[in-house]
């Protein structure tokens, strides 16, 4: 399990592989992928149970991990990478024709990592919280972690998947919610008002934790609390920045599928230190 | 001709519940998932003997397909059953990306496919799944003929590994096929052997083709009568060697004209060996209340229209 200084240290770099890889795409989503990048470090790096050189898409007897909002994809890959599931040098093919790292994830070319294609939202919590009961019903005591965008929680599936999963007391299922209120159109309260995530989760059946996207100590805490077999899913809202880390990308939606020049790239790797050598 | 007997009449419905039944005895891998249909998809006696292993939904289809992703992904084999149109025009979203790209073992078990629903009317009477499903890279599609085939083939869906859409319906329609039969998944059965036409029929009605090749034969025309019961992936040679035989053919099947069966056996000899072909379909239009045999009539989906339209299919020979 890595320390919080070998957290920041390997989030820092997975920033700087998203920027890069982005860049040298000249298309994809870096703005989601940098705001959530502290949460998905924590979670490969200190709470999961996957082994990567076990690895299965089926998991048996691991923790798996569901990327629900599969735009995302950059941090997913650069976190996977940085985990040894695959070579760091293949980040630099993100989006060419060929390449196992296709703009939203596939299971196609059998990416290790990657346990279902996302792209259309809304789906992935119901795939999370089927994995996560046949996990029950075949008698593995292992978790199942989902992350889901703000956004993407306007989508009907996502309560449809969260009013099933608490009536089926799911509680090894852990979804995330990368709560940085914006979408592609804008701040997600002017683009459709999804109100107060906590209460409706609440309702919902679920265990609502609220944490810190970019404080390591929130985060684990959370983890922690996440682990409680109480006969609820759990549901942790991570209050995260779009764009962290680069200044000029922070806190804007204008981020979000917009890749940045080369010299705005340079710009942003000057605020992001080099810490395990660039691929 | 060859002759079959109806051993009674009886849906198919029950006869994927029997195979389901079977299957989950036979693996225990075998889950069943519905959106509040439980009776009407047949899945009683599944739930009855292997409660933990039937999981009910609510009507929410799209979160079941994606449960059933889920499931599929752990190892289970998870059949999902509905309505047709509510396990393919309502969720085909989820279908195309969880299931077909992400090539998951999910079965889909639908239901009171066609008219021959019947009085619900045309909200429900889905006639474009074939289709839909059709258009799915990797998708499996059968549309078997009675009840004893709808159960073997559930059965054999079970074992196939990945992704399979199996068509089957609501009313008592003639069971004649054998009882204990193994399925084969890509195959045509040949019913009857012919030299003037050939009578392409799916689901329940291939009886009806069965029927049209007997009147036909009273007028010594000789009908050679295919049962697919596998749509994708089509069986081409057994359909190709019956069309240099025959020349000319019947599609039958209670679906739109466009993107089923029809369109399969079109796009295929007009790539390979054009000859004459008449379609006995749904043509372009919504269902309606009725009772099925009501249904059958109106849309043309009998033996009379079947047999009418192969004369007219062998008078287009060259």
């Amino acid at each position: 399990m890595a320390s919080i200084d070998e957290l920041k240290r390997i989030s820092s770099q997975v920033r700087r592989d998203i920027v890069r890889m982005v860049c040298a795409a000249k298309s994809g989503h870096p703005g989601g992928s940098l705001g959530i990048a502290d949460v998905l470090t924590a979670l490969y790096f200190s709470e999961m149970q996957q082994d990567p050189a076990t690895w299965t898409r089926r998991s048996a007897g691991q923790d798996a991990f569901v990327l629900s909002a599969g735009h995302l994809a950059p941090v997913l890959y650069a976190v996977l990478a940085r985990a040894g599931y695959f070579p760091v040098h293949e980040l630099g093919t993100l989006r060419r024709f060929g390449s196992r790292l296709q703009g939203h994830p596939c299971v196609t070319d059998g990416l290790p990592g990657v346990i279902k294609p996302s792209g259309s939202l809304g789906q992935g919590l119901s795939v999370a919280a089927g994995l996560a009961l046949g996990k029950k019903l075949s008698g593995e005591d292992r978790r199942v972690f989902c992350l889901c965008g703000d956004g993407e929680s306007e989508e009907g599936q996502i309560w449809e998947a969260g009013m099933w999963a608490a009536h089926h007391g799911v509680d090894n299922l852990v979804a995330f919610t990368d709560w940085n209120g914006q979408q592609i159109d804008g701040p997600v309260e002017k683009v459709a008002g999804i109100g107060d995530l906590s209460e409706k989760w609440g309702a919902f059946g679920w265990e609502v934790i609220i944490a810190d996207g970019h404080d390591f100590t929130s985060i684990l805490d959370a983890f922690k609390l996440a682990r409680a077999a109480n006969g609820k899913p759990k549901m942790i809202l991570f209050r995260t920045e779009m764009g962290h880390g680069v200044d000029f990308m922070a806190g804007t939606h204008e981020w979000h599928g917009k890749a940045p020049t080369e010299e705005q790239c340079a710009r942003a790797l000057e605020q992001l230190d080099e810490t395990l050598g660039d691929y | 001709m060859k002759t079959y007997i109806d051993t009674g009449k009886i849906d198919t419905r029950s006869g994927f519940g029997e195979g389901l039944l079977l299957a989950g005895r036979q693996d225990e891998r075998v889950m069943a998932l519905t959106a509040d249909l439980k009776g009407s998809v047949k899945m009683n006696a599944f739930a009855k003997e292997f409660p933990d292993r039937f999981i009910e939904c609510g009507i929410a289809e799209a979160n079941m397909v994606g449960v059933a992703a889920g499931l599929a992904i752990g190892g289970k084999v998870p059949f999902i059953g509905s309505f047709a149109e509510f396990v393919t025009g309502r969720v085909y979203d989820q279908l195309r990306q969880e299931v077909a790209y992400g090539h998951t073992n999910v079965k889909i078990a639908s239901s009171h496919a066609g008219i021959t629903l019947g009085e619900d009317g045309a909200t429900h009477q889905t006639m474009e799944d074939i289709a839909l499903m059709r258009a799915l890279p990797g998708m499996v599609v059968l549309v078997p003929c009675d009840y004893n085939q709808t159960k073997n083939a559930t059965i054999a869906a079970a074992a196939y590994e990945g992704p399979v859409y199996i068509r089957f319906g609501r009313p008592s329609v003639p069971n004649f096929t054998p009882a204990d039969e193994p399925f084969e998944i890509g195959k045509i059965y040949t019913l009857n052997e012919g030299t003037d036409v050939t009578l392409i029929a799916c689901g329940h009605l291939v009886w009806e083709a069965l029927g049209a090749a007997q009147a036909l034969e009273a007028e010594g025309i000789s009908a050679e009568v295919l049962n697919v019961a596998t749509i994708k992936p089509l069986d081409e040679k057994t359909l190709l060697a019956s069309l240099a035989r025959t020349g000319c053919a019947v599609i039958a099947e209670e679906h739109n004209t466009a993107g089923g069966l029809g369109e399969a056996v079109a796009g295929l000899t007009a790539a390979t060996r054009p000859c004459p072909l008449e379609y006995i379909n749904g043509a372009d239009r919504f269902g309606q209340s009725g009772t099925p045999a009501e249904l059958m009539r109106a849309y043309g989906l009998d033996a009379a229209h079947m047999a009418e339209a192969a004369k007219k299919a062998i008078g287009r020979k060259i």
